[in-house]
C-alpha cells in the first residue's frame, strides 16, 4: 500500500536529515523523501504536522521471556509493547528456556515473532553450550540459522581458556562477541559498592566487577582480533577503557541501558526493589560520565534491556527479588527526557538508538534512505503521559519510573510499510 | 504493587511524631531515642518485683517471626511481651535465600487473619522489617529483631541504655566498636543511635576485609589497628565474629584474629581507666575477647541482657500505644 506522512519533522541521523518534510512509501519500502515520486498514488495519508518522525528503534536488548518464562511475559504481548514503544527491530539475548544454542530455538523465536508481526526480532546465539562457560556453542549452525552475533548474556565466562577460544572461534564464523563485563566472583553482590550499600547493609558489586572483565576481555580481543560489542557499561572506568580501545583502533562498541542513564544508588535507599538491576545502578558521578560517553561516541547505542517480570519476583525484601526493568515502552520517553534536561542532543539520542545500533547488528535498518525498509517510529513530542500499570502494554510492570511524568508519546509505528501501532 | 519505594520517609512515626513501627535507629530524632531510654528506665523495675507484670499490653497479641534462628533475642522479645502482659505467639519459619517473598506475603496475610496486633520479625535479608511494615494492614506494628546486615536496633538502643546507666549521658564520650564491622547488622543501628544521641566520637575498628566501603560516610572513624583505636575511649563494643567468616578469604584464622583485635587487659589498659566493655553476646572466649575481659570489673556484658528486656518493654508498649 502506497502511504504519505505528511509534513512531519523528519529525523534521520544517517542522512544527515533534519527538516518537515513528506515521507513516500510504497511496497514497504521508503519510495521518497521531499517530493511525490512520479506516479504514485496515495491510498493513505497520515498527516504529522508537529511530530517527529524518525526511524523505528532498533533496541539491542529487549527479553521477551518467551520460551520459558510465559508466567512473565511472552512474544505477543512484548512485541505488541515494542511497537507501542517505536521499537521496530529488536535484539533477543540467548539466555532463554532453553538456551539459544539450537537452531530450533531460533527457529522458534523467528516463528512466534513473524506470527505476532509487529517487530522483527533478531536473536543472539549462545556463545557456549548452556553457557556454561565450558564448551563452544555450535556458532556456525546458530549463524546459518539466523543469530546475528554471540554472547554469553548475564553468566561471565570464568575460565579465560574458554574465553580466549570462544573468540578465536567467533573470529573463524565472522560473528561479533557480545560481553556482559561482570567478574564471576567481584559481582556475586547485589547493589552498586558504595555508601549506600555500605548503609543499608546490601552485599556490594565494586565498580571492579565491571572494569576487570573488561580489561581482561579488551586483552584477548587485542590477542584474538576478535569484533566485540560490551553491554550495558555501568562505570566511569569502564568508559574510560572502551574510549581508551576505541582509540587505539580496536573493534570494539558498547552500549547502555537508558534506566542507567537516570537512575543511581540513591534510588534504591528505601529498599525499592524496582530498583534492583544488574549491572547496579552505580554513582550520580558514573551516571554523568555514561552520558559523557554517549556525546563523544564511546558508548555507539542506548538499548531498553528490557526485563519485562511477574509481579511476585519483585515482591521481597531488596536481594531476594529479581533484577531487571521492564523499559520498552519508555525508552523513546526517557531519552528525550535527557534532551529536555540539556544532557545531551535530540540527534545524539536518536542516533544511538537507530543506525548506531543497527550498524552494530550489522544489520540494514534504523535510517530513512530511499530504498530502505519503511520502518517508522513516529511520536508527538509534547504529549505528556503517566507511567502506569495500566499505561504499560508489556506484561511487566517493574519499573522505577511507575507514576512519573513522561513528555513525548508515540503516536504510529510501521514496520515494513505496515502500520503495527497507532495511539 | 505494593513496593517499599511508595512508604513515606517516615515509616516508623506516626503524624504526630510518635513511634509507629521499630526497624531502624536512622532517621529517629534524638528526642525519640531518649524517650525509650526514659521508658525503658520506668520499666526496667518491673522484673525485679515479685509480680513481674505490667498490664500496659493486656488483651493484645504478639507473633514473634524468626525467619532466622535466636534463641537470646527471641527469648528477651518473649518475657518483654510477658511482662507487658501480651499474649505471645512464637514462630519459627524454615528460611533460605531462595525463598521468595511471595510466601512472605502468604505467611504474613495468615497472621494478620489470626489478628495478631504486632510482628517481632527476624530476617537474613537486609530490608524484610521494611518490607513487612510496608505488606501489613495499618493497625498492626512491626519491630525488627534483626534484618540481614541492615538494622537491629533494639539491641543498639540496649547498648545505649547500659551505657547511659553507669555514664549519665552520651556527650563528651568516645565509643569504640570492634570486630566484623561489615556484616553487623548490632554495629550498624549502633552508629545511628550513637551518632544521634550526640556521642563525641565513634570508631569502628577491624581488619579491611570486614570494614564496608565508605564506611566514614556514616560517621565514623575508621582504624584498622586495636591499640590505636582503643586510646582514651570510654567504652568498647566487642561484636562476635562467625565462625564462617574463616571460610572464605575475609579472615586466615580465628586465632591470628585474636592476635591482632582480640580484648586482652593489656590492650583494654590503652583505654580511659573507667571504660565500660559491652558485647551483644553470645561471646567466643579467646576469638574477640579474654575471659579474663568478659568477666573482669569493666565487663557489662551481663546486665546488658538484663537491660535488654527493659528496652523491648519499652519499645512494644511505645509502638502499641501510638495511634494511627
Amino acid at each position: 500500500m502506497n502511504i504519505c506522512i505528511s509534513k512531519g519533522r523528519v529525523i534521520d541521523p544517517a542522512n544527515g536529515l533534519d527538516k518537515v518534510t513528506n515521507i513516500y512509501i510504497s511496497k514497504g519500502k521508503i519510495a521518497a523523501i521531499g517530493r511525490k515520486p512520479a506516479g504514485f498514488e496515495n491510498k493513505k495519508q497520515i498527516n504529522v504536522n508537529g511530530q517527529i518522525v524518525i526511524p523505528g528503534l532498533v533496541d539491542l536488548s529487549a527479553r521477551l521471556r518467551e520460551p520459558g518464562k510465559h508466567y512473565k511475559a511472552d512474544i505477543a504481548s512484548e512485541t505488541r509493547a515494542a511497537a507501542a514503544g517505536g521499537v521496530t527491530t529488536l535484539c533477543c539475548p540467548p539466555d532463554t528456556t532453553p538456551i539459544i544454542d539450537t537452531p530450533a530455538v531460533v527457529e522458534l523465536i523467528h516463528q512466534r515473532s513473524e506470527q505476532s508481526g509487529r517487530v522483527k526480532v533478531v536473536c543472539l546465539g549462545a556463545l557456549t553450550r548452556g553457557l556454561k562457560g565450558e564448551r563452544l556453542a555450535e556458532m556456525y549452525t546458530l549463524k546459518e540459522a539466523g543469530c546475528i552475533g554471540v554472547s554469553n548474556a548475564m553468566q561471565a565466562i570464568s575460565d579465560t581458556e574458554v574465553m580466549r577460544r570462544a573468540m578465536e572461534y567467533a573470529v573463524t564464523c565472522d560473528l561479533t562477541v557480545f560481553i556482559q563485563p561482570e567478574d564471576p566472583w567481584l559481582g556475586g553482590g547485589i547493589m552498586h559498592e558504595g555508601a549506600y550499600s555500605t548503609r543499608m547493609g546490601i552485599p556490594p558489586i565494586p565498580e571492579t566487577a565491571e572494569t576487570l572483565a573488561i580489561a581482561r576481555d579488551l586483552l584477548l580481543i587485542e590477542a584474538t582480533g576478535a569484533r566485540a560489542h560490551f553491554m550495558r557499561l555501568s562505570t566511569t572506568r569502564g568508559v574510560e577503557m572502551i574510549r581508551e580501545a576505541r582509540k587505539r583502533g580496536l573493534p570494539v562498541t558498547a552500549d547502555v541501558s537508558i534506566h542507567q542513564l537516570h537512575f543511581t544508588d540513591k534510588d534504591t535507599e528505601n529498599y525499592n526493589s524496582l530498583c534492583h538491576v544488574r549491572p547496579p545502578f552505580r554513582h550520580h558521578s558514573d551516571k554523568e560520565q555514561l552520558i559523557a560517553g554517549i556525546k563523544d561516541g564511546t558508548i555507539t547505542a542506548i538499548c531498553s534491556d528490557h526485563q519485562p517480570l511477574d509481579h511476585d519476583a519483585k515482591m521481597g525484601p531488596f536481594s531476594i527479588t529479581e533484577p531487571g526493568v521492564s523499559a520498552l515502552e519508555v525508552l523513546l520517553p526517557l531519552a528525550l527526557k535527557l534532551v529536555d534536561d540539556r544532557q545531551t542532543s535530540l540527534k545524539t539520542v536518536i542516533k544511538a538508538m537507530t543506525s548506531a545500533p543497527a550498524k552494530v547488528l550489522e544489520i540494514e535498518s534504523g535510517s530513512l534512505s530511499v530504498g530502505a525498509a519503511a520502518d517508522l517510529c513516529i511520536f508527538d513530542p509534547e504529549k505528556n503521559w503517566t507511567v502506569s500499570e495500566k499505561t504499560l502494554i508489556s506484561e511487566g510492570k517493574n519499573t522505577p519510573t511507575l507514576d512519573w511524568e513522561m513528555k513525548g508519546k508515540v503516536t504510529h509505528t510501521i514496520l515494513n510499510g505496515r502500520l503495527v501501532y497507532k495511539k | 504493587m505494593i513496593s517499599a519505594e511508595k512508604l513515606p520517609e517516615n515509616i516508623q512515626v506516626n503524624k504526630k511524631g510518635h513511634l509507629k513501627h521499630f526497624l531502624t535507629t536512622e532517621g529517629l530524632s534524638r528526642q525519640l531515642l531518649a524517650e525509650i531510654l526514659d521508658t525503658a528506665e520506668n520499666l526496667a523495675g518491673v522484673g525485679e518485683r515479685a509480680v513481674k507484670k505490667v498490664p500496659l499490653l493486656r488483651g493484645k497479641t504478639i507473633a514473634n517471626l524468626f525467619f532466622e534462628p535466636s534463641t537470646r533475642t527471641r527469648t528477651t522479645f518473649e518475657l518483654a511481651a510477658k511482662r507487658l502482659s501480651a499474649d505471645v505467639l512464637n514462630i519459627n519459619i524454615e528460611s533460605s535465600a531462595t525463598k521468595k517473598g511471595e510466601s512472605l506475603q502468604d505467611t504474613l496475610h495468615t497472621l494478620e487473619a489470626m489478628h495478631c496486633d504486632m510482628f517481632v520479625v527476624r530476617h537474613a535479608n537486609s530490608g524484610a522489617a521494611h518490607f513487612i511494615a510496608s505488606m501489613v494492614s495499618p493497625g498492626i506494628r512491626v519491630i525488627n529483631a534483626g534484618d540481614g546486615r541492615h538494622a537491629h536496633p533494639t539491641q543498639a538502643m540496649l547498648d545505649a541504655f547500659t551505657i547511659r546507666r553507669q555514664k549519665g549521658k552520651f556527650s563528651g564520650l568516645k565509643i569504640a566498636i570492634v570486630g566484623d564491622i561489615m556484616h553487623s547488622r548490632v554495629a550498624r543501628s549502633e552508629i545511628h543511635a550513637f551518632n544521634t544521641l550526640g556521642v563525641k566520637e565513634l570508631r569502628v575498628i577491624a581488619p579491611k576485609t570486614l570494614i564496608p566501603a565508605y564506611m566514614q560516610a556514616m560517621g565514623v572513624k575508621v582504624f584498622h589497628n586495636l591499640e590505636s583505636g582503643l586510646r582514651g575511649v570510654d567504652a568498647v563494643i566487642m561484636l562476635r565474629l562467625q565462625n564462617e567468616r574463616m571460610q572464605g578469604a575475609l579472615l586466615p584464622s580465628a586465632g591470628e584474629f585474636f592476635k591482632m583485635y582480640g580484648l586482652t587487659e593489656k590492650r583494654l589498659a590503652l583505654a580511659n581507666p573507667e571504660v565500660m566493655v559491652l558485647h551483644p553476646g553470645p561471646i567466643n572466649r579467646g576469638v574477640e575477647i579474654d575471659s579474663e575481659v568478659a568477666d573482669g570489673p569493666r565487663s557489662v556484658i551481663l546486665e546488658q541482657v538484663g537491660y535488654g528486656i527493659a528496652i523491648r518493654m519499652a519499645v512494644m508498649s511505645m509502638c502499641m500505644g501510638s495511634a494511627e
